[in-house]
């Protein structure tokens, strides 16, 4: 491999994995803060995606973001008033909403599962003419995700040490706390829940526009691949304030891809990826897991020896 | 300030688990007032705190609190009005969250997004200092490094940081080692004396039941069957509450935990 290959891997890399990384910084407050796992995440994912990309299409890039956060609120409002409200279980309140967004997504493509932004203008191919004459020429995708990750991050500083921000964190570590504080649970978990898809959907349309199309199966799989970067990331800088924790989210999205990458190089066909995440979800959740019981499991083999 | 009308409540009903938790149980709290509750096993006096703050409705009577009827009112919005601690300490405070956190939330003031200020952590270290108990200098510890007693006295400090109209403290010591009980205890006291508190406390501890407040109740079946207040209570022994409990129930008070900790 040159040296020319390995840049230009690396920043398919980089940018693949700070598009994603939206949707793992919106896992680390539903997921991490909240601890609710939303299952909902792949429709939302590409409800995003087609959402900006009828938008975009109509000639409105900017706006395309907008509404496409906007209908990943929706999304997450959904779901959040199912499992809050109408005694549905959260994985299942998930699940549920996902299969639902399937034909709202098919609907917002009118009707097709595939639509096409070559000739469109997208936030991308606006910024690639801004820096047309400049020596960032050519870095116009990965200087949009930047912008867009950035301003996630700094939300996510902010927000989450307002008062709504920490009454959310309660929620997910402690609900009986926040009942005796005044709060009303049902209040939080929705709003975290509407805040986390809208990263979601944002993250869905600027990958669309980014690669200039959208295909029904945009987001199949997006949950877990998620998960693996979120876990990564925790790994990495797991310890911190919440600075610290996004931006090793953004890093474990990164490195998840480039890993990622790197194999595809190695003739792994592009078809592996889901399989690589799952086995990396699997194993970051359970090897915890397993070395706890690995004393135990030790104790019966010297038993089963002969052994005390 | 606190007035329970022959409220009821069981749970299961129509199955084989029916258990019948409270039963036309009415008590009448003077403003200021500070009852100790001693029972048996199983005799409702957890249920009746839970009626009291909502966790379900009760199938009839009535709540009163301060004047206003709160029997229907979701149990969040009367969080407002009552404090309560646990028995468990980790019940009371976020574990993953600071110190300095955990009493912004219970603080509650200002608007959703409202920040902690600098005078807010200044107060919160000033309360801190208060429960002696070297949390000040620990304010961005998260929480779930604390002891269990450490996070009770921080609970009892959440619960109280806007006077209550109605506190509730549910064997909140009965966790906590001997020595840390007693300052819990000690704590609870001060408090409570100073801000004038209206308090409910279940207590295992009959020595406590007698030392604290200044009345006494038991309860038994999911009623209360003895109210001991003013002189009555004062020349009370532990004898004299069991005898007293033996004449009015007309039968042994039957709690594992009191018996255990009177044999000690």
């Amino acid at each position: 491999m040159t040296l020319a290959t390995a840049l230009s891997l690396g920043e398919t890399a980089l940018k693949l994995g700070l598009i994603c990384s939206l949707t793992v910084l919106a896992l680390f407050l539903s997921y991490s803060m909240l601890n609710v796992c939303d299952l909902s995440t792949d429709g939302c994912f590409t409800l995003g995606a087609a959402v900006g990309a009828a938008v975009a299409v109509s000639g409105h890039p900017f706006l395309s973001i907008i509404a496409a956060m906007l209908a990943g609120i929706c999304s997450g409002f959904v779901t959040g008033f199912f499992q809050t409200k109408m005694g549905v279980d959260s994985l299942l309140a998930g699940i549920i909403v996902n299969t639902g967004l399937y034909s709202i997504n098919i609907a917002v493509m009118g009707g097709s599962s595939l639509i096409n932004m070559n000739r469109t203008d997208t936030v991308f191919s606006m910024m690639k003419d801004v820096l047309a004459d400049t020596p960032l020429k050519g870095r116009a995708d990965i200087l949009v995700a930047l912008i867009a990750v950035a301003a996630v991050i700094a939300f996510l500083v902010v927000f989450l040490k307002t008062r709504l921000g920490l009454a959310i964190r309660a929620t997910g570590n402690n609900a009986d706390m926040v009942k005796s504080s005044s709060i009303n649970p049902v209040f939080t978990t929705i709003v975290g829940l509407c805040i986390a898809n809208s990263f979601t959907a944002l993250s869905g349309c600027l990958l669309s526009q980014s690669q200039k199309s959208v295909d029904i199966n945009i987001g199949q799989g997006m949950v877990t691949i998620a998960l693996a970067s979120l876990l990564i990331g925790g790994t990495i800088l797991g310890k911190g304030g919440i600075f610290v924790r996004a931006v090793g989210m953004v890093l474990g999205s990164f490195i998840f891809r480039l890993v990622y990458t790197v194999a595809l190089r190695f003739n792994m066909p592009a078809f592996m990826l889901k399989l690589v995440s799952s086995v990396i979800v699997i194993l970051a959740i359970s090897g915890p897991y397993l070395k706890r019981q690995w004393p135990q499991l030790k104790r019966r083999m010297t038993h089963k020896k002969g052994g005390f | 300030m606190l007035k329970l009308s022959h409220i009821s409540k069981t749970f299961n009903p129509g199955t084989v688990n029916e258990k019948v938790a409270i039963q036309d149980l009415s008590l009448h709290l003077e403003k200021g007032d500070f009852a100790t509750i001693i029972g048996s096993n199983g005799a409702g006096k957890s249920t009746m705190f839970n009626a009291i703050c909502g966790d379900f409705l009760t199938d009839s009577g009535s709540i009163v609190l301060d004047g206003q009827d709160i029997t229907f009112m979701p149990q969040h919005v009367r969080a407002k009005n009552i404090g309560r601690l646990y028995q468990d300490p980790m019940r009371g405070t976020a574990p993953g969250m600071t110190i300095e956190e955990n009493l912004a939330l219970a603080a509650g003031k200002g608007g959703w997004l409202s920040r902690i200020s600098k005078s807010d952590k200044e107060r919160f270290r000033e309360q801190l200092a208060l429960l002696d108990i070297g949390l000040e200098n620990r304010m961005n510890h998260p929480v779930g490094l604390l002891s269990g007693g450490q996070r009770q006295a921080l609970t009892l400090l959440m619960a109280t940081m806007n006077p209550p109209k109605l506190l509730l403290l549910d064997e909140h010591t009965a966790a906590l080692d001997p020595g840390t009980a007693e300052k819990v205890l000690n704590l609870t006291k001060r408090i409570v004396e100073e801000h004038h508190l209206t308090c409910l406390m279940i207590t295992h501890n009959m020595q406590s039941a007698l030392e604290l407040g200044n009345r006494i109740l038991m309860m038994d079946s999911g009623n209360i069957v003895l109210d001991i207040k003013g002189e009555e209570k004062k020349g009370l022994t532990v004898e004299g509450l069991l005898d007293k409990f033996k004449v009015g129930v007309g039968k042994k008070l039957d709690n594992d935990r009191i018996l255990l900790s009177n044999e000690k």
